[in-house]
């Protein structure tokens, strides 16, 4: 069993150190015919640009695309800053350099990776799945009988910041640094997917297309841990298996098959403000003109928020969307779980979390009260303040780098739950009616607590679990997000997650109970 | 305002300690010459096993004893005056009080086994015995084998952590079965299963008859009764504990085993108190032993005496008996009493159910001439403390147990109930026809 383990993390090294090499790997060939159809498709009308396209990567072979993008780059950024002089404005391309390079590289990839797809989507993806799994599946052998197997955690390099955990974090924070600002080094990426694109949308496969797909194999991946891991724990399997329903259905399959239908692309489950665009200009100009379906979903996204959502959470807390269906928190649960441990309990982060979370609140509300006064007056500007710029500081500063760069980068130093407890202004919104408005709560059983922490060690939110538990009390935070590790990994039996009546749901101990202290029936009155 | 001295910082101690401020505004000084902070001596294993870090187990960050100014010492209390109300240390500092707490918990009984001060011989109590596992046991190049001394709930976890390393571990019980001074047969017997499923080497009705050195005065294997002689690194005496209280036996105050004490928690001695595991009954309460080194316990005894400090005198008056803990991969929860058989009285008769594959099962005791529920034991199932202390309280009688066993459970969402099939059994051995009701919010939460 340990052989093969040892065999599964060979072959996934190998997948990973494939996928890795990639974006610097591979020529591009660009021909007349490519030039010609990026000057159409973007409605180029800056001569200027065209011509150094011409006579600096026409015709010529490139190796790897970090020698074929500065070129684009420089071109593009040129030939603007000289048409902006010239007050030449039609003539200003807007697309940006990056991603102008991106679509050249995806025509003119040659050679090995991209007449191979199959064979490439094999030693990467395919490596990455059998080593994994080679790794994954032996544990149910291995854990030995069912029940909470965390042995070794503060032990082991990977799951206690050390090196392994570091080169992690590296390869991550890489990862998303490459997808949200450098969108071109992913072009080989990009052709490993082709097919998969292409059978479900028909068309061929962008960058989000492979964070997408490597999303769902991820998570189904480390799926199979979590119910190997949890196998005795029948809440963990049910809601492993509801995420990774939602992620791979809803976030990935519908909408794809929507782009075929000729419908816009929408995730069905991404409520707004964690959907933070939907109601940007082009979004809302998008939903408008695309007849039924685009009004109907206009009209889902706003019953959603508005409607479902907090009654969801007054029936069964925020962890119907946190821990159930909701994507960031479907990759905690799967590929985070392992680092779970690393949120920070201490008084000091609750209170950094309770100013920064509901700043991002407050900011993605403002935004978007600035966005729809722009729209309906169809003015750019809302007291002098650029709405567009506004915009775009969201889209970078939280949409990109909290959500993502040190939402899921950040995984293997602070957590998991990085950006749904510090950032997500959907949590934040469903944490107010989880904390004033709802049935769910964590109920404490009675004076069983032994404070042996293992409770707050594995929440992944940072709430200081034991803290309530061992006054007695039940843990109504609105941080929780109802993933239900801290009654599983709990010794004592003390911890339940249920839905249940208003009445009684936070009740203030003095005296545990057990104990007959005469009067204090008084005090503890709930 | 006066100067309350706690000596000992554990659960028993710092609950006290925590109500005192809560109540008060004395001063109140803790000593220990454990640990600096308070931490969960049941998590200790957890430390061991790689659950969790040290400061993990350490329920208050650093910062709340200076805020709830409560002064700690570390430091090692050698002599007690109660005439002049002074404490000495073993730093030659003195303290002085004026109300003074003794909280100092227990230590690991030895019982003159030849060869147990040799090196590798070792309990599982305090901070200091973990950092002495770590060493002696850090992993199976290290330990090849060890031989745990005692079948008690600290045996099982230090034999579950040793196997968390893949340490082989022998591990000798003086019982015929697993801790059937406690537990009913059923129950025992499911936990020998248990035992042996996790490769422990399991020695029932075994004693240990001495520790063998090797030539650096270490141990090297054990002797036992049965003539087996076992090589072994270490060697773990888990045979329970008993009060840790040398330094007050020239102090004058009463002691028995423990510190003697009654049941407004005071001892022999003006303004000297005892609670937690070193505290000593004159009588145990009810079915309760006169010492009571539980967890809970102590907390509670922290609970009371605070009261009875800030001008509000209160006896210690535990309500019904529960414990709990786990085996391995076991949960085990109590309510009530359930005797085993060799300590129950004739009157106290029991129904039992295992599940046909699974660990699980539970026991409920009751009367046999009124059919009055007694207690309830519970394997791998998670009850409702408040459903069984309520039920306890009204003298309900069994058949009410079983028919409202639903609003019991607390295993989480999802989970398989069982409560049918247990019915199903009483109903079959009682030829009864109990109906089992629904699960019921508005009986959870009624106050009985």
């Amino acid at each position: 069993m340990k052989v093969l383990q040892h065999i599964g993390i060979i072959i996934f090294l190998v997948g990973l150190s494939t996928f890795a090499a990639l974006p610097l790997l591979g020529t591009f060939k660009v021909d007349k015919n490519i030039v010609q159809e990026i000057v159409s498709d973007n409605s180029i009308k800056s001569e200027l640009f065209i011509q150094d396209l011409e006579t600096k990567i026409q015709g010529k072979k490139f190796n790897g695309v970090q020698s074929l993008s500065p070129i684009i780059v420089s071109a593009l950024d040129n030939a603007n800053a000289t048409h902006r002089k010239n007050k030449e404005y039609k003539k200003i391309i807007y697309t940006k350099g990056r991603d102008m390079a991106g679509s050249i590289a995806k025509k003119s990839g040659v050679g090995f990776i991209a007449e191979n797809k199959g064979l490439m989507w094999f030693l990467t993806f395919g490596l990455g799945i059998i080593g994994a799994l080679l790794f994954i599946v032996p544990q149910v052998v291995l854990l030995g009988p069912k029940g909470i197997k965390n042995d070794g955690i503060y032990h082991q390099s990977s799951t206690n910041r050390g090196w392994i955990a570091w080169l992690v974090f590296i390869f991550l924070v890489s990862f998303y640094l490459i997808l949200y600002f450098r969108p071109e080094y992913a072009t080989n990426w990009t052709y490993l997917v082709d097919p998969i694109s292409e059978s479900l949308s028909g068309n061929l496969a962008g960058h989000w297309f492979v964070y997408g797909f490597m999303y769902c194999v991820v998570m189904s991946v480390m799926a199979v841990r979590m119910y190997i891991k949890y196998r005795h724990n029948i809440y963990q399997v049910v809601r492993t298996t509801s995420v990774l329903f939602f992620q791979i259905v809803f976030a990935f399959l519908i909408p794809e098959i929507m782009v075929r239908l000729q419908m816009p692309y929408y995730d069905f489950k991404n409520a707004f403000p964690l959907d933070y665009d939907f109601f940007f200009q082009w979004n809302l100009k998008t939903l408008l003109n695309s007849g039924g379906i685009g009004i109907f979903i206009l009209f889902w996204g706003v019953v959603l928020t508005l409607v479902i959502v907090p009654v969801m959470v007054y029936f069964f807390g925020k962890r119907w969307y946190c821990s159930w269906v909701c994507g960031c928190g479907g990759l905690a649960e799967t590929l985070g779980d392992p680092y779970r441990q690393h949120s920070d309990k201490s008084l000091f982060a609750w209170k950094v979390e309770r100013w920064l979370i509901h700043g991002v609140l407050l900011f993605a509300v403002l935004m978007t009260g600035m966005t729809l006064y722009s729209f309906f007056s169809e003015t750019g500007t809302v007291l002098g303040i650029k709405t567009q710029s506004v915009q775009n500081v969201y889209s970078l500063a939280i949409g990109s780098i909290f959500a993502g760069v040190i939402g899921t980068g950040f995984y293997p130093i602070f957590g998991n739950r990085v950006w749904c407890r510090f950032g997500c202004p959907l949590a934040a919104y469903l944490g107010f009616v989880q904390r004033f408005k709802s049935r769910f709560r964590i109920t404490t059983n009675g004076g069983q607590c032994i404070s042996c922490g293992n409770c707050s060690t594995y929440c992944e939110q940072g709430i200081d679990v034991r803290a309530y538990a061992q006054k007695g009390e039940n843990i109504v935070r609105s941080s929780c997000v109802g993933c239900g590790v801290c009654s599983a990994v709990c010794p004592r039996g003390v911890l339940k997650l249920e839905n249940g009546p208003e009445e009684g749901r936070i009740n203030p101990t003095e005296v545990l109970l057990g104990n007959d202290i005469d009067l204090m029936d008084l005090v503890n009155k709930k | 305002m006066e100067h309350i001295v706690i000596i000992g910082n554990g659960i028993s101690g710092v609950t006290l300690a925590r109500h005192i401020r809560k109540l008060s505004d004395n001063k109140i000084t803790i000593i220990s010459a454990e640990s600096d902070y308070f931490f969960s001596r049941t998590a200790l294993m957890y430390v061991y096993m790689g659950h969790m870090k040290f400061e993990h187990t350490q329920p208050y960050e650093n910062w709340f004893w200076k805020k709830n100014r409560i002064d700690l010492v570390n430091g090692f209390v050698e002599k007690v005056a109660t005439d002049s109300k002074k404490l000495t240390l073993k730093d030659g500092s003195t303290i002085t009080y004026d109300k003074l707490v003794i909280a100092t918990g227990s230590k690991p009984n030895k019982f003159g086994w030849p060869g147990q001060d040799l090196k590798g011989v070792q309990g599982l109590y305090s901070k200091q015995d973990l950092e002495l596992l770590e060493k002696n046991a850090p992993n199976n190049e290290v330990c090849n084998r060890a031989v745990i001394v005692g079948g008690g709930l600290i045996g099982i976890e230090m034999a579950e952590m040793l196997r968390s390393r893949k340490i082989p571990v022998t591990f000798l019980v003086r019982e015929k079965s697993f801790w059937n001074g406690v537990l009913p047969e059923g129950e025992s017997a499911m936990i020998n299963e248990h035992i042996l499923e996790h490769h422990i080497d399991l020695r029932l009705d075994t004693n240990l008859k001495e520790i063998l050195s090797d030539e650096t005065g270490r141990a090297r294997a054990i002797v036992t009764d049965k003539g087996d002689t076992i090589e072994c690194n270490v060697v773990g005496l888990t045979a329970g504990v008993t009060p840790n209280i040398d330094f007050l036996k020239e102090s004058g105050i009463a002691l028995g085993r423990g510190v003697k004490v009654n049941r407004f928690l005071e001892t022999s001695a003006e303004d000297v108190y005892a609670i937690g595991d070193c505290a000593e009954q004159h009588e145990g309460i009810g079915s309760r032993r006169p010492i009571e080194a539980v967890w809970y316990t102590g907390r509670m005894m922290g609970e009371a005496l605070a009261q009875t400090l800030c001008d509000n005198p209160r006896k210690y008056n535990p309500g019904h008996w529960f414990n709990s803990a786990k085996f391995l991969d076991i949960e085990y929860q109590t309510y009530g009493w359930v005797f085993s058989e060799r300590s129950k009285e004739d009157h106290e008769y029991h129904f039992h159910w295992r599940h046909a594959k699974e660990k699980i099962c539970i026991t409920i005791a009751y009367h046999i001439d009124t059919m009055k529920f007694l207690g309830i034991n519970t394997f791998g199932i998670r009850m409702r403390h408040e459903i069984f202390d309520q039920w306890l309280t009204a003298n309900k009688d069994i058949d009410h147990v079983m028919t409202y066993l639903k609003d019991a459970n607390f295993d989480p969402e999802f989970y398989k109930l069982y409560e049918a099939e247990i019915v199903n059994k009483y109903n079959a051995d009682f030829k009864k026809n109990i109906r089992l009701e629904k699960k019921s919010w508005k009986r959870i939460f009624s106050k009985a």
